[in-house]
């Protein structure tokens, strides 16, 4: 770098560096980071507080320590779990090579792994099983909601449903679920495993009507202009619906779409534990059953992973919902 | 020229209410010339946007009925385009994609894709508008986005233009540089025009006739007023005109004698 530009670099930092840029730094920095941080820092010294006085018939209740050490614990078996998969892979690989080696023509197997489904795994099958919930929800809410919005006598015939379907638990839903799957789900070599699809259905049952209920309002409150442009335009129904009514809808079907996915990823660890399908809510189930005296430390790691990824997960709808929306002076939050 | 290109006769309405139908409008009987522009005036309330809304086809009259160059009017249709008050642009389309949308509508046989862009461009460049084809309606002034809607209806070359108050949302010198396109554009083009507005001197200005609605409910009518004043017609000059002068003030008295005391609802 030549001396005339580092000059011109200092004489920029120093700029940028002047008494009220340092304090619109300094005010960012503490909104940013330091009051969440303080307030995290708050909860881990009550929660330990707490902690230190509850005496359960498992040993005491989880500090922030125990969790850590929890924590620690199911990434290690998660990784000790996958080498004994590498090394079984490798042992079947050579095994065959020589096998293969010998008589070209032989038959070799190729089996797969089956260990036990370690804490990671179990968040895998959690995150795919609320997306399938959610997916077939949304195929159905979507449209229904904007055929509730666009006839307001189809909306007189499917309220009453809608609101007694609304407030109804996924535990009541689960029986239903899992006998009708039993019935309908016939198959030799099944794709998906019936615990997953009765998990599925459920999450998606109970996620249906947060998008149904947003988009109906979306599409019933289209500005009244905007639907004579339509008119005086003569447009088809179907362009209508794509060039007007689903554009006009969008922030509210994302205001529900960000409502029914939190309210899946909430039922879906009830529907795990007790359709047993091998995700987050059955880690907790089993954990608990089990009770050991790490289990309540490794029940309380599931519940901030939990936590965390519903926030992760609505952090990303909104990201959707912005990039979607056309009114981007919209404050969404 | 066509002297009954546009005819509305013995036209009636009623809106149903919880008790008994509200008459908004009745008897109202007006016939226009092709490329006549024509100002409705009136106090609020009067029924002004129900027969704006009726010759468009979004109203259905209860009785009566409107023959547009021989043909009855019974649904909306691109031949009587509407320029709203709140320009009602699409505010997930840019100011093209908006006229494109009505231009595709119309013209989806009658003309190739480059014609359609070059008609889109020539009709957004009549309202000067040109220069912000790729903008959304959020990032235009409220001037602009009126422009942009008039240029939509334009670009459907309809037989009628119907304006409800078009220019009642901006301010004086926006509205006068829209009303100075406006007469530029109807006197090279000759469009046929329907304009609401309750501003006097704009009615004045623009019009061939000024057409004066009495109070509601059962609205009606009233009286018709000609205005005879040369064209191209300049505000500044026309300021100082006894004609110009004397128009206006048969318009004032006709809303503040005549039909002083519209109903309370109606302030
Ligand atoms: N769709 C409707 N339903 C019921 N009443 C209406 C409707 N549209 C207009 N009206 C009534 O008709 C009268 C005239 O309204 P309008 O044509 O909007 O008046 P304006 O002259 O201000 O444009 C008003 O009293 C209004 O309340
Ligand atoms: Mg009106």
């Amino acid at each position: 770098m030549s001396a005339t530009s580092t000059v011109f670099k200092i004489a920029q930092v120093v700029d940028l560096l002047t008494v009220s840029n340092l304090r619109l730094v300094f005010d960012r920095i503490i909104k940013m980071l330091a009051l969440p941080g303080f307030g995290v820092l708050v909860f881990l010294m009550l929660w330990q507080l707490v902690a230190n006085n509850i005496i359960t018939s498992l040993g005491q209740f989880p500090g922030p320590n125990q969790v850590w050490e929890q924590s620690n614990n199911l990434v290690a078996e998660h990784q000790r779990e996958r080498t004994k998969e590498a090394l079984f892979y490798e042992r079947q690989e050579k095994r065959n090579a020589k096998k293969l080696a010998k008589n070209p023509d032989a038959v070799v197997k190729v089996r797969a792994y089956t260990g036990k489904a370690t804490f990671v795994d179990q968040i895998g099958t959690s995150l795919l099983t609320v997306a399938f919930g959610f997916m077939a929800a949304t195929l159905v809410a979507v449209p229904l909601g904007i055929i509730c919005g666009l006839s307001e006598s189809v909306y007189r015939c499917v309220n009453p449903i809608i609101q007694t379907f609304k407030p109804v638990s996924p535990l009541a839903w689960l029986p239903l679920v899992t006998m009708v799957v039993s019935a309908l789900y016939v198959s030799d070599d099944p794709y998906f495993e019936k615990a997953f699809l009765t998990s599925a259905f459920t999450v998606a049952l109970c996620c249906l009507w947060p998008t149904v209920v947003n988009t109906t309002v979306g599409v019933a409150s289209i500005d009244r202009d905007l639907i004579n442009v339509g008119r005086v335009l003569q447009l088809s129904t179907s362009v209508h619906i794509r060039k007007i009514v689903i554009p006009s809808a969008i922030p509210m079907i994302f205001t529900g779409l960000r409502l029914s996915l939190a309210t899946g990823w909430m039922v879906l660890i009830a529907a795990e534990m007790l359709a047993q399908n091998p995700g987050l809510g059955k880690f907790i189930w089993d954990e608990f059953q089990n009770g050991s005296s790490n289990s309540l430390g490794r029940i309380m790691v599931a519940v901030l992973v939990i936590g965390v990824i519903g926030f992760i997960l609505d952090s990303l709808m909104l990201a959707v919902q912005k990039h979607v929306s056309w009114d981007k002076q919209a404050i969404l939050r | 020229m066509t002297k009954n290109y546009l005819e509305i006769s013995q036209v009636g309405i009623e809106f149903p209410t919880e008790g008994e139908p509200f008459r908004a409008l009745q008897n109202v009987n007006l016939t226009i010339a092709k490329g006549e522009f024509i100002s409705l005036i009136g106090h609020s309330g009067c029924g002004k946007s129900t027969v704006l809304n009726i010759v468009a086809g979004l109203y259905e009259a209860t009785e009566g009925g409107v023959i547009l160059e021989g043909r009855e009017v019974d649904e909306p249709g691109p031949d009587r385009a509407v320029v709203f008050q709140n320009h009602a642009l699409l505010p997930w389309l840019t100011v093209y994609q908006n006229v494109e949308l009505a231009v595709k509508c119309v013209f989806k046989k009658s003309k190739s894709k480059p014609e359609m862009r070059d008609w889109i461009e020539h009709n957004l460049s009549l309202v000067h508008m040109d220069h912000a084809l790729h903008k959304l309606p959020g990032e235009l002034s409220g001037g602009m986005k009126q422009r942009v809607g008039i240029a939509r209806c334009l670009a459907m070359q309809p037989k009628v233009l119907l304006m409800d108050e078009p220019f009642g949302a901006l301010d004086a010198l926006t509205r006068a540089h829209l009303q100075d396109s406006l007469m530029e554009i109807q006197q090279q083009l000759g469009n046929t025009v329907i304009m609401i507005t309750h501003d006097v001197d704009e009615a004045v200005l623009l019009s061939d006739r000024i057409v004066m609605m009495t109070n509601g409910p059962a609205a009606s009518i009233g009286e018709v007023l000609p205005i005879d004043l040369p064209r191209p017609r300049n505000r500044v000059v026309l300021a100082d005109d006894p004609d110009f002068n004397n128009y206006r003030q048969q318009v004032l008295r006709f809303l503040y004698e005549k039909q002083k005391n519209p109903t309370a609802k109606a302030a």
